[in-house]
């Protein structure tokens, strides 16, 4: 017992906290990758490739809830449109590797997507240009979302649209947007989306070790992600943004910028949700419009609320746990799950509101007044002022 | 045999009846008293080549008379027994109860087995030329408003039978109406003929301002130089200014037209953003779960519905308080058990409540299965009043026009009026101090929470008249309320009214422009940018309540 709380117990503290995460991701993810590509399919520690793409859609989903932790944990900014950054950081790689296709389509041609063929367009729409270049893609990436979380934070924080109703209005955003995806005309596919892709960078998407090598990338964005999140919010920066959340107007008179702030963390967030993007829509094979729909974004903050906000690692754990159940019960019981998944929001809020990291905390701070060791008090991140 | 004679005797009594009436009587052609039974006999076996001709043999045998039967092979109601090839008019109402009656006279036939039966099918061919064949009887049979519609169906089809009719017609015509809508047809036939230029002068000067679809085609076609190409440079350019004249009415009724719709659409933003304007905007409590008060009404009309199919037309008289009690009693066991417990708190209340509307969903789906219901519209929610040719409004959107009106004013009044308004409007503005009063706030909270569900439910028996009854009802209209509620500002029931209206007509009026999803898209953005400017909607509360 006493083993268990003094990891919880150096995990709280903030430097370690990063060491014991990083480390946790780097060997889950060198068993998994190692013994996917090491054991004989017929061993019992052998990991499917299946399992291996659905771990690295655990940890596109754990990076999309890191991405929400950081506005909504530490800022107060309930986003229920952060599924918008994700699917257009997951169209924007979607479109690269539909240019990757070439003429290996349904109707060979080697200019146009299949769709634009089936549509009888005769050109590439302007936007599509220079997506068959990597670099410039994964440039849109993180620009596109970027640019219109600046404009859109920008607008809303300057104007002072704060709790429920920016929440509203993030939720319309991406339902506006998933509107305008399912649309022929926009031509990014329509209903169906893109998929049948075939390569990236020139390796074969349906390769073993292709599905490895992103598995292991998207564990290594995740981590750097996590490190320089964590980092941002141990610095002064990260303090100013804890006491917005706390106290906007105070902060403000402080002499703040907080809209400043708030908007550079926006776009912050929305890039880490479009990275998340890019890298689930290769392992998963296909980005439709049905990522814009806003239950997907309400989606995320259960898991942050359930993992325990503003903690970062909760986030993540959330996410993943959430995600797994998920992919139980709607393989044992598909009806069951939206049950379970309505029964877990209003659970989590009114019985766990600090999420599963809140629940660890408490209990390591009883264990501390049960030895009389040397408790820390406060919560949350403010907790951790002293390092 | 027994049954042809029946038959007969049937018609003959038929065609007595027709002679005595005086206006019909010169006008019914002599007839051969065996040809028509025999035509009868064939309706029963002739191909789709055969039957128009038939039809206007029957006409031409039966005269007017026939009338009824060709209203029944027109509503797809006439059948025949296979054995006896006689024909019996065959009736199915929502219910999916069969009643046999006889096609000429209403007599129910019970001697009749209806596993026997083989329908008269109809085509689109046939049925083109039942419907002109039917209108040239109707111009001297039924109320003016029939024949004045008898009349105007014969303007695109200006045929010699035709002509003969419409000129015997207005040789004595007395109703204006009529003899309007027959004049019209004289006047296009003329046109088309050589008539003298003054003639035809007057022609088009009698067809200037009318909306009948038929006129317009003629004098585009005269004015087309690949149609007729009128010659005559005056009467083209009375021609020309005519048509103007026409069209610049047409687009004004057009208008009217997109108005109407946006004003309907309005009306079902307003039913289902007004309860969410209590619950959000007076009580401050963010309801995700609020779009499946909505479903919870559709669905309880449906219910209503299967629990008495004898009585249709009374059901939403029966489904409006009960859907009202349904999502009213949902929404006061939500406030009791999960709101009450997150006051304060709106974010995790809109998470939570989301969570409620999501297992709500999910229940429908398991007890109803996914697929859409089908809510039956009683008969006096269907049809449609027609103004004029160019405009028509449909009495369901006319009906929830109206009772969305009376919904919110009995809310306003429920409001400023009654004690529980008062107290709820005490709450919403200092709780602390209500309670010192000696408000219950607890009581007043479900109440009023009670009261904005129960009037979603309502505004669900609405929807479920317009559209589709689904566990996804809810989904499509609670962004769109939310927006309405924002958009008319917080806390202000006439903002929300004002709000819905405005919304609706702005969607209607871009919609021919951008089409149904791009103008959705744009009032999405158009509020969005919107609260940038004014984050607290149209009509801010003032005052210390604001904050």
């Amino acid at each position: 017992m006493s083993q268990f709380s003094k990891i919880w117990g150096e995990l709280r503290q903030g430097g370690n906290t990063i060491t014991l995460f990083v480390i946790i991701l780097f060997f889950s993810t060198l068993l998994a990758s190692l013994s996917n590509m090491f054991l004989p399919e017929t061993s019992v520690l052998h990991v499917s490739t299946y399992t291996i793409t659905l771990l690295g859609k655990y940890l596109c989903y754990a990076m999309l809830a890191l991405a929400v932790d950081v506005i909504w944990g530490y800022c107060g900014i309930l986003s229920l449109g952060h599924g918008a950054f994700f699917a257009l950081g997951g169209y924007a790689m979607g479109m690269y590797l539909m240019r990757q296709i070439g003429d290996r389509g349904v109707y060979g041609n080697s200019d146009l997507p299949d769709f634009m063929v089936f549509l009888n367009w005769d050109t590439l729409p302007w936007y599509w240009y220079g997506m068959d270049q990597f670099w410039f893609a994964m440039l849109m990436v993180a620009l596109v979302p970027g640019l219109l979380a600046l404009v859109f934070g920008w607008l809303a924080f300057r104007s002072r649209v704060t709790g429920v109703y920016l929440s509203i209005i993030t939720q319309a955003l991406t339902y506006a947007l998933m509107l305008a995806f399912f649309r022929n005309e926009m031509g990014f596919g329509g209903n169906n989306g893109l998929t049948d892709f075939k390569e990236i960078a020139g390796f074969d998407l349906s390769a073993d070790n292709t599905r490895v090598s992103l598995f292991v990338i998207t564990a290594i964005v995740l981590a750097v992600v996590f490190v320089s999140s964590q980092l941002i919010m141990r610095s002064r920066l990260g303090r100013v943004l804890v006491s917005i959340r706390d106290s906007e107007a105070r902060a403000r008179f402080l002499g703040y910028r907080t809209d400043h702030f708030k908007v550079w963390l926006f776009v912050y967030s929305a890039v880490i949700a479009a990275l998340a993007g890019a890298l689930y829509v290769p392992q998963v094979g296909i980005i439709n419009p049905g990522e814009f729909s806003p239950v997907n974004s309400i989606e995320i903050v259960v898991w942050v609320a359930v993992g325990g906000r503003g903690t970062l690692y909760g986030a993540v754990v959330g996410a993943i746990l959430v995600s797994y159940a998920k992919t139980r019960f709607t393989s044992l019981v598909p009806e069951s799950w939206i049950f379970m998944l309505g029964a877990l929001f209003v659970f989590v809020t009114i019985f766990l509101p600090k999420g599963l990291a809140g629940l660890l905390k408490k209990r390591r701070q009883r264990d501390n007044a049960d030895s009389g060791g040397g408790g820390i008090a406060g919560l949350g991140v403010s907790g951790e002022a002293k390092s | 045999m027994r049954t042809l004679l029946l038959l007969i005797c049937c018609l003959v009594f038929q065609m007595a009846a027709a002679q005595q009436a005086p206006d019909s009587a010169q006008s019914t052609p002599e007839r051969d008293d065996n040809v028509l039974p025999s035509l009868l006999l064939e309706l029963t076996e002739a191909n789709f080549r055969r039957m128009p001709t038939l039809v206007t043999e029957i006409e031409q045998a039966g005269g007017r008379a026939v009338l009824p039967l060709l209203t029944v092979l027109q509503d797809g109601q006439l059948y025949y027994q296979v054995d006896t090839r006689e024909l019996v008019r065959r009736q199915e109402s929502d219910g999916g109860r069969v009643t046999l009656t006889d096609v000429f006279s209403d007599n129910e036939r019970i001697d009749v087995d209806n596993q026997s039966l083989e329908m008269v099918r109809i085509n689109n061919r046939l049925r083109a030329v039942l419907q002109a064949t039917i209108a040239r009887i109707k111009l001297f049979e039924g109320n003016d408003a029939e024949r004045a519609e008898a009349a105007s169906i014969m303007l695109s089809n200006l045929d010699e039978d035709n002509l003969v009719v419409l000129n015997e017609a207005i040789a004595d015509e007395q109703v204006p109406s009529v003899a309007a809508m027959i004049n019209v047809a004289l006047a296009m036939n003329l046109l088309v003929t050589d008539a003298p230029q003054a003639e035809r002068l007057a022609a088009v000067e009698a067809l200037n301002g009318n909306l009948e679809g038929p006129v317009r085609n003629l004098l585009r076609s005269f004015l087309d130089e690949l149609g007729r190409n009128e010659q005559d440079l005056e009467v083209r350019a009375a021609m020309a200014s005519a048509l103007a004249s026409i069209e610049r009415k047409v687009r004004f009724y057009q208008l009217m037209e997109q108005a109407f719709y946006g004003l309907s659409l309005g009306s079902v933003l307003l039913l289902a953003a007004i309860g969410l304007a209590v619950t959000f905007g007076v009580m401050g409590v963010i309801n995700m779960a609020h779009g499946e008060m909505l479903m919870l009404g559709a669905y309880t009309t449906y219910v209503v519905q299967m629990l008495m199919p004898e009585f249709i037309t009374y059901s939403l008289w029966v489904a409006i308080p009960a859907a009202f009690a349904v999502s009213g009693l949902v929404g006061m066991f939500i406030q009791r058990f999960v709101i009450r417990y997150l006051n304060g708190r709106p974010l995790e209340t809109l998470l939570a409540t989301f969570g409620i509307s999501l297992i709500l969903q999910q229940a429908v789906r398991t007890i109803f299965s996914p697929l859409n219901r089908l809510v039956v519209s009683p008969e006096w929610m269907s049809g449609s009043w027609d103004i004029n040719p160019v405009l028509s409004l449909t009495n369901n959107r006319l009906f929830i026009l109206l009772f969305s009106i009376i919904v919110f004013v009995i809310l306003l009044l429920i409001l400023k009026k009654t004690s529980l308004g008062l107290q709820v409007r005490a709450v919403s503005q200092n709780r602390d101090m209500a309670k010192a009063m000696g408000i219950r706030t607890d009581w007043v909270d479900a109440m009023t929470f009670g009261l904005g569900s129960g009037v979603a439910g309502i505004a669900g028996v609405a929807l479920s008249q317009l559209t589709n009854v689904g566990p996804n009802l809810g989904q499509d209209y609670i962004i769109d309320s939310f927006m309405v509620v924002v958009f008319g500002g917080v806390g202000n029931l006439w903002g929300t009214l004002v709000g819905a209206f405005s919304l609706g007509v702005a969607n209607k009026f871009m919609e021919p422009m951008t089409g149904a999803v791009l103008a959705k898209i744009i009032t999405l953005v158009f509020i969005i940018l919107f609260i940038q400017i004014r984050p607290k909607g149209l009509f801010p509360q003032k005052g210390r309540a604001a904050e």
